[in-house]
């Protein structure tokens, strides 16, 4: 039997098949793009999740305020002196006292205080296990029982984590806090969203 | 049949209904010895078409905006003349879809209705299962609750765990960097239109499937292989018109008394079909104390919590989770037991399905509660000390759950199975 048998050349009528179907499955791919990048953030809910300033002068010491940005909390707490001596010794509790997960915070809060100046908290309010948004348990011992040395706690599945936002060991959350891109526009305007750049 | 009638053979000319009603209805032949376990098919599908239903009249009034979607649920229960009715329809339906899915998938799973030639009936039917999750989960978001936005954060979340591209594909996901206006609409879209249109195309799979293989029954045996020499009709099969329809009938009365009652007098079944956090406007900034999936999704959602993170990343926990439903495609593949049902199955595969279906109720119930529930394991027990208990026993159902199947070739291999009888029994 020839090729050209029947005068078909099936060399070339399969050559022909498969070119074809190959450009036909390309244009269908590349007409998928539209639809599927129709579906990530829009350029309102981009513009939504721009900086936010915080005025921290009003908040005392010992206290937390919370701040929405990207439409998540963000939890500002001016920690007293007490509070930050007390951050070292916590260390043997926690399961990342360290930092060595460095994506949980930007270059210049990878300190022992987790912040830029060491009063100020700024961390993202959400439970790095499922989401959840942790409660404030800023004081210690309470409800907490009597080890409790002040953080937050997550009533979804009891995570834990100290006043520098670093989980503690047998939470269910893998990671500390995320400690979100802030910086300092004056001596105490926070803005969080962009990243300091002389500090990293 | 009626040859004379005009007007039908005019349309048979055209299109094909005398015939269609006769191969898949009068004249296609069912095994006589379904008992009450293959009611749930014939209730699944019209629980399909209640669903859609119930749907199209709940959309006609409500919306899927942040702002209004809460309000306008609340809107159909008040003031929408009937609409209480139609929501509870709707969202007991929910809930009675996966009960009528689940014994399906039992009623196969005992049977053997997996096994060679049913292997595509039985991947259509996981399929549909899968869908049917997403189509809930999708669904659950709608009335704008608290407990809708909390789990959908949560179940979005699982996605930003899988390695490198977890993050970006949560935010695709989401449409935003929370979940948003921009959720709730592009959810709308698929449980309204994508996902049905998916389901039904698979329902008809599904059945064409089954109709070209033919139903299996409660002995595994297949009746096509015993015909009657001279009619070529199966010796043990009968007409599913009139028989089965008349007989499903029965199935569907007492179902719709029980689709009654609860949407009657226990709408939200104590918290089960519909969770009283529900009943809170979302909020992004406050997360409810106890956050539960819908009952359905239990089982799996404990598997997901019984899994630890490892090397600080939650995936291994979500990739369980996922195993646990992908894993029923291999079901065909893993059982090579040379019977079908479980009558004709020895003891060891008896003890292994017994103990997967309590470890299925086990973690579903589990699943409902905080891990907290029964407390810690006192601290001096080595390694395992300070551990809620309840994990510890999520722990041990999930692997019993994963052995039924994992070790399946080798226990249905194993098995001591009895002889199949020639014809189908029938006490």
């Amino acid at each position: 039997m020839s090729k050209k048998d029947k005068g078909f050349d099936k060399d070339r009528r399969k050559f022909l098949l498969t070119a074809t179907a190959l450009t036909g499955g390309l244009g269908v791919a590349a007409a998928g793009i539209p639809f599927l990048s129709s579906m990530s953030p829009s350029e309102k809910a981009k513009a939504a999740g721009a900086s936010v300033e915080i005025d921290t002068s009003k908040i005392k010491k010992g206290e937390l305020i919370t701040t929405e940005w990207r439409g998540q909390p963000v939890w500002v707490l001016n920690r007293t002196d007490e509070m930050i001596k007390a951050l070292p010794q916590l260390d043997k509790n926690l399961a990342d006292p360290d930092l060595k997960v460095t994506s949980q915070q930007p270059k210049y809060c990878q300190n022992p205080t987790r912040s830029i100046k060491s009063d100020m908290l700024v961390v993202v309010g959400i439970c790095t296990h499922l989401g959840c948004s942790p409660s404030a348990k800023i004081e210690p011992k309470g409800d907490m029982g009597d080890d409790w040395s002040g953080g937050f706690f997550c009533p979804c599945h009891g995570s834990k984590f100290d006043l520098a936002g670093r989980v503690y060991k047998g939470s269910p959350a893998p990671t500390n806090l995320v400690v979100p891109p802030h910086k300092y526009i004056n001596e105490s305007t926070i803005l969080i969203g962009e990243d300091s750049k002389d500090e990293a | 049949m009626q040859k004379n009638n005009g007007f039908m053979s005019w349309v048979d000319q055209r299109l094909p209904v005398s015939s269609f009603i006769k191969n898949h209805l009068t004249q296609y032949y069912a095994p006589k010895n379904f008992n009450f376990l293959y009611f749930f098919g014939a209730l699944a599908i019209v629980l399909f078409v209640l669903q859609i239903l119930t749907g199209i009249f709940l959309t006609m009034h409500y919306k899927p905006d942040a702002l209004h979607a809460f309000a306008s649920v609340e809107y159909i229960m008040r003031d929408v003349s009937f609409g209480w009715v139609i929501r509870y329809m709707h969202s007991t339906g929910a809930s009675l879809f996966f009960v009528v899915i689940y014994m399906h998938m039992f009623r196969a799973l005992i049977y053997g209705s997996y096994k060679q030639p049913r292997e595509l009936l039985w991947i259509f039917g996981v399929l549909i299962f899968l869908l049917l999750m997403a189509e809930a989960f999708f669904g659950y978001l709608l009335p704008w609750g608290q407990m809708s936005y909390w789990g959908a954060q949560v179940i979005v979340n699982l996605f930003a765990t899988v390695p490198f591209i977890g993050p970006d594909l949560a935010e695709w996901v989401r449409g935003d960097y929370l979940v948003s206006d921009a959720t709730l609409n592009r959810f709308f879209a698929f449980h309204v239109i994508a996902l049905p249109l998916a389901l039904a195309g698979l329902i008809f799979l599904h059945l064409a499937a089954l109709h070209s293989v033919g139903s299996n029954n409660p002995d595994g045996i297949e009746i096509k292989e015993n015909k009657d020499k001279k009619t070529g009709i199966p010796l043990d099969g009968i007409p599913f018109h009139p028989y089965y329809t008349v007989k499903d009938l029965i199935g569907l009365t007492v179902f719709l008394i029980v689709f009654a009652s609860i949407i009657f007098f226990m709408p939200e079944v104590g918290g089960y079909f519909l969770e009283h956090n529900n009943f809170v406007p979302a909020d992004p900034l406050v997360t409810p104390a106890h956050i539960a999936p819908v009952w359905y999704f239990t089982p799996f959602y404990s598997i997901l919590r019984a899994v630890p993170p490892i090397l600080n990343s939650q995936f291994p926990g979500v990739a369980a989770m996922g195993s646990a439903v992908l894993i029923l495609f291999l079901v065909p593949w893993l059982d090579k037991s040379k019977v079908k049902s479980i009558r004709y199955k020895g003891s060891l595969y008896k003890k292994w399905i017994i103990a997967f279906v309590i470890s299925f109720l086990v973690l579903g119930y589990l699943g409902t509660v905080p891990s907290n529930v029964w407390g810690q394991m006192p601290k001096f027990i080595p390694l395992l000390g300070g551990l809620d208990w309840a994990t510890f026993v999520a722990r041990i159902f999930t692997v019993i759950y994963f052995a039924f199947f994992i070790l399946m070739p080798w226990y249905s291999k194993k098995d001591k199975t009895k002889p199949v009888p020639k014809r189908v029994t029938k006490k």
